[in-house]
């Protein structure tokens, strides 16, 4: 070919895309102002002095307080015992359910995600009527036995509820790592003589690792943020607690305060951190998803794996007995039962004070919408966008699942406190959209996530090959792209709202005035008064029937990969 | 159907340090069927991508029909391309993923459906309208993935490795149709694929790239019978390549020394002079093994032992050891049988030996 010196190397940049860099720039803003701001004041009034300049002293001053350092001890060491109790459960269940087929797996498996999608809080009370000093348990004990135990004293109490409801996280997270050991792994270290509890130690096991040390870190973190069972048990001497009370009773100006949170912030920081490091270091058990092990068991097998996962799931189930039986009760005290029965609850809070019920699903159902649009439009962004920026965007867009609900609350608070916003006549903070924003923050990696999940499954020659028939980029996100990940944005948008209902620790700080409450402040509101738990039971009831449902039909929108949101 | 006329002119694209193409300057005709052929990496995707207008550029031009078009976003460009996974959308039927860009140009209903109706008949799968793309198998999948590329009447057709995922024999079919097809309707088509017998068999044109460059264009006999580089000899087809130095020249033939020793006669090319070095090359189905004491003087005639024998039906493949170096044979209808542990004389004719331009 003539080389036609003439002609000037024509040289085309690819064009900057503005629709995208706008829409990337008003989310890093929204995300920035709505998350890292907060939380960025509450660190800075942690870090500094009268004088607005860098100091520890504070932190100095938080490690030389014995009653500080031991509610950090206090925090670990629970956190530690819920892990290793929640392994103890999990384990055995995960495996049982990668491994075997029988009939009833799947209602089994339906029971096991349950206690997670509860509020913890609610099921404290419900075992204080079952295994506290004058519950049921005990009653009985000393009908027979003539001595107690303390189930739910102090820290023990905390530990208990904490494991009961967090060990799905551990049981999902070590699920899929052993879904997605190819089995062929397996036989070939048969092939090679390796059998029973010898090839579970050296070729399933570490395999299985990364989502072991996914959810532990998970149900750590969770574990240590919760807010509600101690406050619920009575049990204050724990990081979020001491929080709380800091800022509730001393003032939002105390330091001592916003220092524990950063303690917090920074623990949760590092489990996340470590998790996500720990899962992509070894992720070689997904390299070849091939045909995974699954086998049929029978007869005195199948007995003991039945008999042992229904005891485990019988106890973790228990505290939705108890919130049943206390919300149809009239008079249920130093007695194994109630004694009379009554509906009046339920007209008290269905009637009398609707308005918790109104409330939740008015702010949840918002949080909800207002996280499918921005989830969407993130998860878009991260999936198909190549602009500089997007990943600063998925690092906060993120964040929150780091973040505490307490600490992000409290920095609403110094943000939104005494300002009044623009449009509204009144700062934000006393008006329930603070409420609306918080839950839309706190649940959007869910979204995020779930949209992300969705639209990586849809291959992008699936969009190219429309734009090559004709259709623009508008066009071709209404008709291909839309329909196919409808089914993740749906999933994400009911997982939001489900979270949401039953949200506490943030609820607690923010909620302007007791009528302005959703369920899970009403709940708590009752629950201070022994009159009131009747009414707070049923409150309950309302909450687990409505995460029920959520929950079901988002298994139904989103099937067998719903456990999927619930990993690093 | 309109057929287009397309040409790059110094195209380059690069991904960090590493160029997916650079400086690419070519021109295909209307009507072409203008293969990209390369091993995996070698940037044929990268080209056919930004032909397609998904890719942009970070140098040189897209002309089509005269008209430069890099400014022009793939959904105006009016080129059917049909993708490596198909690409057919699971939410829609056979019918509506064929209909989709005749909805997009606003296409009447009546004429839509006797357009989606003929190009399904063309490709053989009229019925199945109704069904979804996850009922299909791959070559129904295949054929819906052309129809709905062909009922736009695109001015060209981009076909990025559209059999690799389909089992050898349907493979060949689909190969034989595809061809009776694009030579029906005239269809610039330009067909990326890095197996060389589909090139072969297809095209009426190839560019065999590699690294991000055309290293030869040519027709397919070209390609074949002339490669210019030890890159396109044993790429396209099989090579037993020969480094040596040439010890005469001259009446008609050229005697070179191998560096393993082993003298080959060729035929001559008017610019070799004794002394020089070169790389000869022969194909493996023009040596065949003989037995040791035939007598052809005008053929070269080395002395061997089969170190392995593969019988496959229609040839057999053989290797020789001739002196330490190993060379391939293969035997189409093979009379003889030779086996491993037979010494014998591996012969090849001085006109089937080649040159490669390169030293």
């Amino acid at each position: 070919m003539a080389k036609t010196a003439a002609a000037p190397a024509v040289i085309i940049r690819a064009r900057v895309d503005w629709l995208q860099g706008a829409l990337l720039a008003a989310l890093l803003a929204l995300c920035f102002f709505l998350v890292l701001y907060p939380v960025a004041r509450v660190l800075w009034v942690a870090l500094a002095d009268e004088n607005n300049r860098l100091t520890l002293v504070h932190f100095q001053n938080f490690f030389l307080r014995p009653l500080f350092r031991e509610a950090l001890w206090n925090s670990l060491w629970s956190g530690f015992l819920v892990v290793a109790f929640g392994a103890l459960i999990a384990v055995p269940l995960a495996y049982v359910f990668a491994r075997y087929e029988f009939r009833g797996k799947i209602l089994l498996q339906t029971l096991a995600t349950l206690p997670l999608v509860v509020p913890p809080f609610v099921g404290a009370v419900a075992f204080q009527q079952i295994l506290g000093r004058s519950g049921a348990v005990n009653l009985l004990l000393m009908q027979w036995f003539d001595f107690s135990i303390p189930f739910m004293e102090g820290m023990t109490g905390v530990v208990l509820v904490q494991t009961l409801h967090f060990f799905p996280l551990i049981m999902l997270n070590t699920g899929v790592s052993l879904a997605n050991i190819d089995a062929t792994l397996e036989e070939m270290a048969r092939s090679l003589g390796c059998h029973g509890f010898r090839l579970f130690r050296r070729v399933t096991l570490p395999l299985m690792l990364p989502g072991f040390v996914a959810g532990s870190l998970l149900a750590f973190i969770r574990a240590i943020d919760d807010l509600g069972t101690p406050l619920m048990l009575n049990y204050k001497n724990l990081l979020a607690p001491q929080a709380y009370l800091r800022i509730t009773t001393i003032g939002i100006d105390d330091v001592d305060g916003y220092v524990i949170c950063v303690v917090l912030v920074v623990l949760s920081l590092a489990s996340l951190f470590a998790a996500r490091k720990y899962v992509g270091l070894a992720e070689y058990a997904t390299v070849q998803v091939g045909r995974s092990a699954r086998m049929p068991i029978h007869g005195k097998k199948l007995f003991f794996v039945l008999l042992a996962s229904a005891l485990a799931l019988a106890v973790a189930l228990l505290p939705h007995l108890g919130i049943f039986l206390l919300s149809l009760a009239k008079v249920w005290s130093y007695s194994m039962l109630p004694t009379r029965w009554t509906l009046d609850n339920y007209a008290e809070i269905l009637f009398r004070v609707p308005h918790f019920i109104k409330n939740t699903l008015v702010y949840t159902g918002l949080a909800a919408g207002l996280d499918v649009v921005l989830g969407a439009a993130i998860a878009f962004l991260l999936a198909r966008s190549r602009l500089w920026g997007v990943n600063l965007l998925d690092a906060l867009a993120t964040l929150p699942l780091a973040i505490p609900g307490v600490v992000l609350a409290v920095g609403y608070i110094r943000v939104f406190h005494g300002w009044d916003f623009p449009g509204l006549g009144a700062p934000l903070s006393s008006t329930w959209i603070i409420l609306v924003i918080v839950y839309t923050m706190r649940r959007l990696p869910y979204t995020v996530r779930a949209c992300h999940a969705a639209l990586q499954q849809v291959h992008v020659s699936l969009e190219e090959s429309a734009q090559n028939l004709g259709a623009s980029r508008l066009r071709t996100f209404w008709r291909v792209t839309l329909p196919l990940i409808g089914g993740g944005l749906v999933a994400g948008g009911l997982l939001a709202f489900v979270t949401s209902c039953v949200e506490l620790s943030s609820t607690i700080m923010l909620v302007p005035r007791v009528e302005l409450g959703p369920i899970s402040y009403g709940i708590y509101v009752y629950m201070q008064s022994p009159l009131g738990r009747g009414a707070g039971a049923a409150l309950g009831v309302v909450a687990i029937l409505l995460v029920a449902a959520g929950t079901y039909l988002t298994h139904r929108a989103f099937g067998a990969r719903a456990g999927g949101a619930f990993r690093v | 159907m309109q057929a287009a006329e397309l040409r790059l002119e110094r195209i380059g694209k690069r991904y960090g340090d590493v160029w997916a193409a650079r400086g690419v300057d070519l021109t295909i005709g209307r009507g072409e069927f203008f293969t990209l052929l390369g091993p995996s990496g070698c940037g044929k995707t990268t080209l056919l991508r930004i032909i397609a207008g998904f890719v942009a550029p970070d140098e040189g031009i897209v002309v089509l029909d005269g008209e430069p078009v890099n400014s022009v976003p793939p959904w105006q460009r009016d080129l059917g391309m049909v993708f490596q996974s198909y690409a057919l959308w699971p939410h829609m039927t056979v019918f509506e993923n064929v209909a989709f860009g005749l909805r997009e140009r606003k296409v009447g209903r009546a004429e839509t459906r006797s357009r989606v109706l003929d190009a399904l008949q063309r490709v053989g799968l009229t019925g199945a309208e109704q069904r979804r793309p996850s009922e299909l198998s791959g070559g129904q999948q295949q054929r819906v993935a052309l129809a709905r590329t062909l009922v736009i009447q695109p001015r060209a057709l981009l076909l990025d490795e559209p059999l690799s995922n389909l089992d050898a024999r349907l493979r060949a079919g689909m190969c034989l149709e595809l061809l009776k097809l694009q030579r029906d309707l005239g269809i610039t088509t330009i067909y990326v694929t890095h197996d060389q017998e589909e090139a072969l068999a297809l095209s009426t044109r190839i560019a065999v790239m590699d690294a991000g460059k055309v290293i030869q264009e040519g027709s397919p006999r070209e390609i074949y019978e002339r490669p210019r580089s030890r890159f396109v000899a044993g790429f396209v087809g099989d090579s037993n390549l020969f480094f040596g130095a040439v010890t005469r020249s001259g009446g008609g033939a050229v005697e070179i020394l191998t560096d393993e020793g082993l003298t080959i006669r060729a035929a001559a090319r008017p610019d070799t002079a004794p002394g020089e070095k070169i790389i000869l090359y022969v194909r493996p189905e023009a040596v065949a093994p003989a037995a040791l004491d035939g007598v052809s003087a005008d053929l070269n005639r080395l002395p061997g032992r089969v170190t392995a024998a593969a019988y496959q039906g229609a040839s057999v493949a053989y290797e020789i050891d001739v002196q330490g170096k190993s060379i391939r044979a293969h035997v189409a209808h093979p009379k003889i049988l030779f086996e491993r542990g037979d010494e014998v004389a591996v012969v090849f004719d001085p006109k089937d030996v080649g040159y490669l331009a390169e030293k």
